[in-house]
């Protein structure tokens, strides 16, 4: 059973969402996507086998302290939503590997990303994702903008990331990493390109 | 499972929230608007010498509406309440009954709008609640959602101003000398009562509270600089002066033992000195990463800041340690207390156990051209100090590469790097070719700290000058 006070929290909220929606003039696009949203939040098994997308991954490397592109397959996904946790999914595969240029932790996971505004994406990770992540600015900052430059690089009209944990706002990733603002991607790119 | 949904809901619902909260409004008019099912902001627009607000918008998100446009009537059921209004006439019909606003209702691009200065008496026909509008500050209140303000001042020394609010509150917080205030931009905070509170107190003087499009504002007034923090889940603001930095320790008393460096760059003794605050980044309950199982991050950071204190000094640097000791404080302390001392730089010294040599971060925030008067958004103070934080990164690079210390430059989302308004830079030192125990090794961070040291004289006449 969900409690009655999350029922009523989750309603105060959605009629909140949907009062911002009317002032951006977009309510009922934004509506009708919320109630994707929430269909698409439901598991979906990924097709076993099938057509494939060729997508650019930026994946760190800590002792150069940089990003480095990298191409890969993921599968040809059903929506926007799944096609952005799948590629983020295909990245933290990347990093959970053995000797891994930019270790993750192996229980760190990508639990949603929320595409909820024209412009703005929510990637919501697992505790353990951020619990065993390294502490240290280099390390954290670059699984920062892997995330940021990865998703804003393949689904087009990102321009600015919050990152969440367990559905909440934490302040850092691992101690250093301010994750209370959200990132732009233009800023996280450029100074990338320093 | 249903509080996974659910989780992934409030998840959606919180990030829509922020996202769309920071949507721009800066300038134009607009009205906010309180119920205890909803809270939003929506635009006002000037009409005929009237203000006018769409009025589907402004119903929509307490109640079930729809609407029909027949020529110059405007139709619109409000859950069981109907009405009827034509566009370019005062005269409306309300459940069946006859309404008169005091400027006429239009119609543009089929969206109806109302008078503000009717709504006092019009909502009330279609809301089961009592509504309150204070039309000059255009903020409505729809239901019993106002937030009350308590005032407790502790006048111990140094005194401390609790502000102690019914519900739990998310207002804007700046600060400039003397003042600190707080912006209620979607909180439905009310009047204390008067408008002006005094104390009895030396330092922290009186509070003020006004409204204004939409926004609700605190401001505390203090003969010393203030800062704030918040407690009890957000319900409440503790204002305090800023706890004085750690006494500067200006080097260079005799003369004879500056550095030639210092004496170029000083002039002569009556130069003011240039003030770096140094910052061992975390400390106390706070121990910073685990560089081994038994070396923690605050007490290698705390070294550092030591001697680069000692390689600062005897540039002929004043030089304030932000603590000299294991003890702990906020990152907004840490920022407020360079600001208040009008620092020329700020340094934060962090270590980590992986990497080799350092690396020097500056704030990851886009520069922005010039500063917007006294007031700064506290996340982006940094900015307008940005590109000389990077002249200085540059150097520190430079510097380095000299001694063929390992090094490299970048950006980091870094509080409180951030929320400091002079050049700043923080340094995080890794392990060199003894590994791990170099961390320690008075050596080895001596040759980064007179590399960042010498890069800070290089760049003085860039930094400001302590008043
Ligand atoms: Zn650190």
């Amino acid at each position: 059973m969900i409690p009655r006070y999350l029922l009523i929290g989750v309603a105060a909220l959605l009629v909140l969402v949907v009062a911002m929606g009317i002032y951006a003039r977009h309510m009922r696009r934004q509506a009708g996507e919320l109630e994707s949203l929430a269909a698409n939040a439901l598991p979906v098994a990924p097709p076993a086998s099938g057509p494939t997308e060729t997508v650019t991954l930026y994946v760190a490397d800590d002792a150069a302290g940089m990003l480095r592109a990298r191409s890969a397959q993921i599968p040809l996904p059903g929506g926007r939503q799944q096609r952005a946790e799948e590629l983020l999914r295909t990245l933290l595969r990347i990093y959970q590997q053995p000797g891994a240029a930019h270790p993750l932790a192996p229980a760190a996971d990508i639990r949603s990303i929320y595409l909820v505004d024209p412009g703005a994406a929510v990637i919501d990770l697992n505790a353990a994702f951020a619990d065993q992540h390294r502490s240290g600015i280099l390390s954290e900052q670059l699984t920062v903008n892997s995330l940021v430059e990865t998703l804003a690089a393949n689904v087009p009209g990102i321009q600015r990331v919050n990152i969440l944990v367990e559905g909440k706002t934490r302040d850092t990733l691992a101690g250093h990493a301010d994750l209370t603002e959200s990132f732009d991607v233009v800023t996280v790119v450029q100074a990338g390109n320093q | 499972m249903p509080s996974t949904t659910t989780n992934k809901l409030l998840a959606i619902l919180l990030a829509s929230v922020t996202l769309l909260s920071a949507a721009p409004s800066a300038d134009e008019k607009h009205i906010s608007v309180y119920s205890p099912v909803a809270i939003y902001t929506l635009p006002v627009l000037d009409r005929g010498g009237h203000e006018y607000v769409g009025l589907l918008e402004l119903l929509e998100p307490l109640g079930r509406v729809s609407t029909a446009t027949d020529g110059r009537r405007w139709k619109l059921r409000y859950n069981a309440v109907d009405a009827e209004f034509v566009a370019g006439k005062t005269r409306a019909r309300i459940r069946g009954h006859n309404f008169d606003f005091m400027a006429p209702f239009l119609i543009e691009n089929s969206r109806g709008l109302v008078p503000l200065s009717s709504l006092s008496a019009f909502l009330p026909r279609f809301l089961g609640a009592p509504v309150n509008f204070r039309e000059s500050a255009r903020r409505l209140f729809v239901g019993d959602v106002g937030i009350q303000i308590g005032f407790q001042l502790d006048a111990s020394n140094p005194p401390r101003l609790a502000l102690n609010f019914s519900a739990p509150v998310n207002p804007t917080i700046s600060t400039e000398p003397g003042k600190l205030r707080m912006v209620f931009k979607r909180d439905p905070v009310v009047s204390p009562g008067s408008q002006s509170i005094s104390f009895d107190n030396k330092v922290i003087t009186h509070a003020s509270y006004s409204e204004n499009n939409g926004d609700a504002e605190l401001e505390v007034a203090a003969n010393e600089p203030l800062m704030a923090s918040f407690s009890n889940n957000r319900r409440t603001i503790v204002v305090s002066a800023v706890p004085p930095v750690a006494t500067p320790s200006v080097a260079g008393q005799n003369p004879a033992q500056a550095t030639p460096a210092a004496n170029v760059a000083s002039g002569n003794n009556n130069v003011h000195r240039v003030l770096a605050v140094v910052d061992p980044a975390h400390g106390g309950e706070e121990r910073g990463a685990a560089l081994t199982d038994k070396l923690a991050e605050k007490d290698v950071t705390l070294g550092f800041a030591r001697l680069l204190r000692h390689e600062l000094e005897t540039r002929g640097f004043a030089v304030a340690l932000l603590r000299d000791g294991d003890t702990s404080s906020t990152l907004d302390q840490r920022a407020a207390a360079a600001n208040v001392a009008r620092a020329g730089i700020y340094i934060s010294l962090h270590a980590v156990s992986q990497g080799s040599g350092a690396c020097v971060y500056t704030a990851l925030l886009p520069v922005e051209g010039t500063s917007k008067g006294a007031f700064h958004a506290w996340n982006a103070a940094q900015s307008p100090a940005l590109p000389v934080s990077r002249i200085v990164s540059a150097a520190i690079v430079a510097e380095m590469q000299k001694r063929e210390f390992p090094v490299q430059a970048s950006s980091a989302s870094l509080r409180p790097l951030n929320n400091v308004f002079m050049p700043a830079v923080a340094v995080e030192l890794a392990p060199g070719a003894d590994g791990i125990a170099d961390l320690t090794s008075a050596n080895y961070q001596q040759r980064a700290a007179s590399a960042i040291a010498d890069a800070v004289v290089s760049v003085r006449d860039r930094l400001g000058v302590q008043p």
